[in-house]
């Protein structure tokens, strides 16, 4: 099963190769793994997307917790959260109008970042899934290239129930 | 000292970091990159630097003296070789969980990644075996990354820290202040264990009709041999130790039942294998230990101990576990429990696996065997030596056959298997402790691969007893290749090239003694016992033919296990 864990590490020289070091030492696998500033300057914050049983997720969190970079390890999996992906796909023209490859990215909410007369640069954001569908659909008209950011995830914040009054006064 | 807001080099701060830390040795080897440390060296007298004859050395050395004092081992070197020829031993300290801090120099901070002269990236090469590096880009951060380097390397789960030193870091000067506390906000190690775990795990423990007590080296990590001794005899709890873990409970206790897994005794295999409820305290479930992990103590509620959060569920899936410092959690548990009453049936049990199987091998013959000359020199230290063994098969029989009377006593690569290791190891170990006998016993390979210190140990007039259980082979890999691989002795015949050991020990200025007889195993051994202020060398010709026994092959069971040579005919070379 596939789990997706934000790690928050001191953004220092070397934190992030910590990290990869680890995953590879253990045997542990990445599907994506991503990095990028916070709020604060001196902390970066890395989701990163693995797989695997409890057991062995047990012991990646825990792994990673070791590590004296890391200031906090949050299994996200099983919480409420927002998961997003970022991908240019770059699409040939060649089988294809621009207006078909264009509904296609209507209906994915892409934007066209890049067109000449032989390509057409769509970019999308959402979550993996959607990512993954949208370039099963672009597949039979050829693309040329990619590149995926990696997910980057935050959990939600809680909801909390509206009180009664307010719900009558409606 | 007024150390407020003065100017000072690196190099100044470099050494009154270490005497405020409290250094008292470093093991070293110069070179261009440290250069400028070495000149400041020069006038320092508050630590004595030991220079031995290869990086390899001072980092086994660092080890043996920290197993010995429970201080961090001090390492400085220089860069590129320097700096990779550590790599071994901080290996074998992350491994077994030994605290270093490894200084080694680097080229300066504008030539790095340009393959300068002796340029290597020790921080990238040490990553994945240290327990945190660091590389110091300002000078300004020296002292404070000295402070967490030593915080790290001693504290929670013990283990190497490596801080590279680019040398213009080392010239330059700032305005120095000593960090009086450090904050690593993602470094809390969890000393105390969690209250309710504890009383649950008394709870179990009254109960249990076959308890039993499985103790690692965590146990002498955190001091805690005192606690874990009155805790066990209070209850009346039988004790097996891990190859680390001996020395922390007396070796000639009756609660004691030896050490487990691969080569451990039938009746503490036995007793793993049948008891009810298994406490690990301070030991990771290692493979040499559990074999078949599916199988390992299937019948018990298993309850594990360890500071390592990581160690818990590794290996294998336990039922309740205490995350904290062994010292304090046994501690907590005595208060809780310490009448629990001698459970007759299963002291009776053991018994009967004891007296089935005891440890035993092929005696009296006129044959010399590296068992009975172990059973002599513990007869002879009456236990009280510091045991400083290689790796291999005589490191077995030191595990199985001396018994061991004090913490920390008991110095070898566990993890790792480093050959080498005790040579250079039992240095460090003499430097650690003045008042007792220190023994090196190794192989006639292992000793071989560090044997420039024995220059090392001269020159310092250590009385360290080097002995070399000389049988000709690679012992151990000719074990599994009469075993398990078709009688192939590839590559582990040493008969004909061995060195003459005396000759060369004669050659480093040691005097060197050998034997094939049992009969002159005594004398001897009185002899380079009274030597007491230089080393000493004795070869023993010991039997080229003998397996170590009992044995769990690798990943099997207890039913597994191998008592005898089943052919006795085999191994006739």
């Amino acid at each position: 099963m596939r789990h997706t864990i934000s790690v928050l590490v001191e953004n220092t020289f070397g934190a992030f190769d910590r990290v990869a070091t680890m995953f590879s030492a253990k045997g542990f696998n990445i599907h994506s793994i991503s990095i990028g500033e916070t709020e604060q300057k001196d902390i970066s914050r890395m989701t990163i997307v693995t797989s695997g049983d409890v057991q062995l997720i047990d012991q990646i969190v825990k792994q990673l917790n070791r590590l004296i970079d890391t200031i906090k390890v949050t299994e996200l999996t099983g919480q409420a959260r927002t998961e997003r992906e970022l991908a240019l796909i770059t699409v040939s023209l060649q089988k294809s109008g621009i207006e078909e490859i264009k509904n296609i990215n209507d209906i994915f909410r892409g934007k066209i970042v890049d067109i000449n007369n032989k390509t057409m640069m769509l970019e999308i954001t959402g979550p993996p899934e959607k990512i993954d569908a949208i370039i099963n659909v672009l597949m039979p008209f050829g693309i040329i290239e990619m590149a995926r950011s990696g997910t980057v995830a935050l959990k939600r914040g809680e909801q909390i129930r509206p009180q009664n009054e307010y719900i009558n006064k409606k | 000292m007024n150390n407020k807001k003065q100017m000072m080099t690196g190099a100044d701060i470099f050494f009154e970091s270490l005497r405020l830390e409290g250094v008292e040795k470093i093991f070293g080897y110069p070179g261009g990159a440290t250069i400028k440390l070495y000149e400041k060296l020069y006038d320092i007298d508050f630590l004595e630097h030991i220079l031995t004859r290869h990086e390899q050395g001072a980092t086994h050395a660092a080890e043996g003296y920290a197993r010995v004092t429970g201080k961090p081992g001090v390492v400085l070197v220089t860069s590129g070789p320097g700096a990779t020829n550590t790599v071994t031993g901080i290996a074998d300290a992350y491994m077994d969980s030994i605290p270093l801090v490894v200084f080694t120099g680097q080229v300066p901070s504008k030539l790095i990644g340009n393959d300068a002269f002796q340029e290597a990236d020790i921080v990238g090469i040490t990553r994945p075996i240290t327990k945190h590096n660091f590389l110091v880009r300002d000078v300004k951060d020296l002292a404070s990354v000295i402070r967490k380097a030593f915080f790290i390397a001693s504290t929670g789960r013990p283990g190497p820290v490596l801080v590279d030193l680019p040398k213009d870091v080392i010239a330059a000067q700032c305005e120095y202040e000593y960090p009086e506390s450090i904050e690593i906000r993602g470094y809390k190690p969890t000393l105390n264990g969690n209250i309710n775990q504890i009383k649950k795990a008394v709870e179990v423990i009254k109960k249990a009709k076959r308890p039993l007590l499985y103790v690692g080296g965590g146990v002498l990590m955190s001091n805690a041999s005192k606690e874990l001794t009155e805790f066990a005899r209070k209850n009346n709890i039988p004790v097996t130790n891990t190859l680390l873990g001996l020395g922390s409970f007396p070796g000639i206790d009756p609660l004691f039942i030896g050490m487990l897994g691969m080569h451990g005794t039938y009746y503490a295999n036995q007793a793993v294998n049948n008891c009810d409820v298994l406490i690990a305290v301070g030991a990771r479930f290692d493979d040499r230990v559990t074999g078949n992990t599916e199988t390992f103590a299937s019948n018990a509620y298993k309850i594990h101990i360890d500071i390592d959060p990581t160690a818990i569920d590794k290996n294998v899936i336990v039922d309740l576990p205490i995350v904290g410092d062994a010292k304090i959690i046994l501690t907590e548990l005595l208060a809780e429990l310490s009448d629990k009453p001698r459970e007759d049936e299963w002291w009776d049990q053991i018994d009967k696996w004891k007296t089935a199987c005891p440890l035993e091998y092929v005696r009296p013959d006129n044959k010399l065997r590296t068992q009975y000359v172990i059973e002599r020199i513990s007869e002879k230290t009456k236990g009280e030596a510091i045991i400083v063994s290689d790796v291999g098969q005589h490191q077995m029989w030191v595990a199985q056959y001396y018994k061991f009377n004090n913490p920390n006593s008991h110095v070898c690569s566990g993890g790792l298997g480093t050959m080498g290791f005790s040579v250079p190891a039992s240095i460090g170990a003499a430097f650690g402790i003045k008042d007792r006998p220190i023994v090196s016993i190794n192989g006639d390979g292992g000793f071989q691969m560090n044997i420039q210190e024995l220059t090392t140990a001269v020159y310092h007039k250590l009385p360290i007893k080097f002995f070399i259980m000389n049988n000709g082979f690679l012992g151990m890999v000719r074990q599994w290749q009469e075993l398990f691989h078709e009688e192939k002795y590839s590559f582990t015949d040493l008969r004909e090239s061995n060195p003459n050991f005396t000759a060369l020990g004669e050659a480093f200025g040691i005097e060197s003694f050998s034997t094939d007889s049992p009969e002159e195993v005594d004398g001897i051994l009185d002899k380079v016992f009274a030597i007491k202020d230089r080393p000493t060398l004795v070869e023993f010709k010991v039997a080229k033919e003998d397996l170590v026994f009992p044995m769990v092959p690798s990943g099997g069971t207890i039913t597994d296990m191998i008592l005898k040579r089943l052919n006795p005919k085999r191994m006739i070379i």
